[in-house]
């Protein structure tokens, strides 16, 4: 009886910690005049239109969104024939490689951030808008990376098997048979790193932070002078859109498998 | 049957990948090294030079102080963070696939989110006129109104809301993996749900807690905002220092410098975690 109630106390104290500051976010963005005030005054919707009617945040919104698909497509483009190689031959010294994929991700977001700003300004490309694509297509590399190889060794090799003793050839094999199997896979590591793209700040920040307005660093340059309530509803539309993203993959996909779940039942 | 690659086609798919990691990731590394060695030129950018005083910096009792409070809030970030995440981990590994899923998108979902809207969220959510001492006031408990950041309690909790979710995706897969047998066994010999918990599957995972103390504690040292916007100057740090050297104070030698000993102690850190892993898998 006890230990189900400390057990309760325990869950429902980390959902409280964890969903505190949004709640209250959430409130603020209704309140109906431009102060920061909670509970909510009023409630209007006004800020959320915000978004949409007004010239700097709906920039900063194209700007987000573009930067995410482009960065996500090109994260995808990079990982799969690494992962693909991986899979489909024995050469160690393409770990080298894999390494170099996941090193972003590992390492504080700061150092990645301050090599591409290196990088571009000696490239004298700082400043282009296009750089921060290419930064955040290198710096998601990881999460595609992931997901691909778990999906390719999820891969029935008999299936291959049954292909090749049919006459096919990689390519073929590749097209009609990996394709389809891992494509769950490939979607779910671009959605990954579409949604960690619009979030993140500091690469973002460090390449075109002078040039181009995402949604991260207009809110950033917005706090810097105090409050806006459009800081609040941008913020709950990313929660939104990341509570959308990750609800479909694991609505259509196996979320605890790309996380790294074994199922008991399927050891051996 | 996995082949050697033996074709130039064979080797064409890795290529490209190869290439643009070696040309937009170790390149900017090489290039960031480089500088961290240039002069700094004031009113320009830098020079190409071979000097150390950016890293003679480090020497100074400024930087030394900086260094150390970064080290021990990263530390006490990872500490709280795997004491919060480790029963939470576990409790969530034994609840039915569909609750873990709820709860999985949910921890994606904070984990996505940006620094600078965790910052923004939660000094929001400890400000005067919108925070939690309002509720504290209505229930009688505070006299009135007050703000609680910024501080140091405030940048605590904004970086463990911050790698709580983080640290239990690290967790989560060897927790999933535990062999549900061994708790078994302690239950049918008679332990209670705690004791089990505290006498078996800790020990069992002692390694997995300790590599995952070592990533939570890089992961919070890379936290590069949430000092910033919920903390005073004074708890500033390093990832903060680099940033604000490079941005502000254009002095992108220095700051290239600090990156450089930033990615020298990750590194070995993440090595020394990979090592610990390793020896639990074996065993």
């Amino acid at each position: 009886m006890i230990n189900k109630f400390v057990l309760r106390l325990f869950l429902g104290s980390l959902v409280l910690f964890l969903s505190a500051p949004l709640v209250v976010v959430a409130g603020v963005s209704f309140n109906e005049k431009k102060s920061l005030s909670f509970p909510p005054q009023g409630f209007s919707l006004d800020w959320y239109a915000q978004i949409f009617t007004d010239d700097g945040w709906r920039q900063a919104l194209f700007n987000s969104v573009g930067v995410a698909i482009g960065a996500s497509c090109l994260s995808v483009i990079v990982a799969f024939p690494l992962a693909w190689f991986l899979w489909r031959f024995h050469a160690p010294w393409a770990r080298i490689v894999q390494v170099l994929g996941l090193a972003p991700f590992i390492l504080p977001p700061v150092i990645t951030a301050l090599g591409f700003l290196s990088f571009w300004t000696t490239a004298g490309a700082y400043g282009q808008p296009w750089t921060v694509v290419i930064s955040h297509g290198i710096f998601f590399v990881t999460l595609p990376l992931v997901t691909l190889t778990l999906g390719f060794d999820a891969v029935d090799d008999s299936l291959v098997e049954a292909a090749a003793t049919m006459g096919a050839d990689d390519k073929t094999i590749l097209r009609t048979v990996i394709l389809p199997l891992i494509l769950p896979y490939i979607i779910s590591g671009m959605a990954f790193a579409f949604v960690l793209s619009l979030n993140e700040y500091i690469v973002a920040y460090m390449a075109v932070g002078f040039t181009v307005e995402t949604l991260p660093i207009k809110i950033f340059n917005s706090l810097r002078y105090g409050y806006t309530p459009t800081m609040a509803s941008v913020t709950v539309l990313f929660v939104a859109v990341a509570v959308i993203v990750f609800g479909l993959i694991a609505r259509f996909g196996d979320l605890p498998r790309l996380l790294g779940a074994w199922r008991h039942d399927e050891d051996g | 049957m996995k082949l050697k690659p033996q074709k130039f086609a064979d080797y064409a798919t890795i290529a490209f990948p190869a290439g643009m990691l070696t040309v937009f990731f170790v390149i900017p590394f090489g290039i960031m090294i480089a500088v961290s060695f240039f002069q700094r030129v004031q009113g320009a950018f830098y020079e190409p030079a071979f000097v150390f005083e950016n890293y003679a910096r480090f020497l100074t009792g400024f930087f030394g102080g900086i260094l150390g409070f970064s080290i021990g809030l990263a530390a006490l970030v990872a500490v709280v963070s795997v004491v919060l995440a480790f029963p939470f981990t576990y409790i969530l590994t034994r609840m039915s696939r569909q609750a873990q899923v709820v709860w999985l998108v949910f921890l994606l979902s904070v984990l996505s989110l940006s620094e600078v809207l965790i910052g923004f969220g939660w000094s929001t959510l400890l400000s005067r006129t919108a925070g939690i001492t309002n509720l504290l006031v209505s229930l009688g408990i505070m006299d009135k109104p007050m703000s609680l950041s910024p501080g140091f309690g405030a940048v605590m909790t904004g970086m463990v809301y911050q790698t709580f979710p983080y640290t239990v995706l690290v967790l989560y897969p060897a927790l999933s993996r535990l062999d549900p047998s061994l708790v078994e066994a302690a239950r049918t010999l008679g332990s209670g749900p705690v004791r089990s918990f505290a006498n078996v599957v800790v020990p069992a995972l002692r390694n997995s807690i300790v590599s995952t103390l070592i990533m939570v504690f890089v992961f919070a040292l890379g936290c590069y905002l949430l000092p910033q916007l919920l903390g005073k100057p004074s708890h500033w740090t390093l990832s903060v220092l680099i940033t604000d050297q490079a941005i502000y104070q254009s002095n992108m030698p220095f700051a290239a410098a600090m990156a450089v000993f930033l990615v020298l102690v990750s590194l070995s850190l993440v090595a020394i975690s990979l090592l610990y892993g390793k020896k639990e898998h074996a065993a």
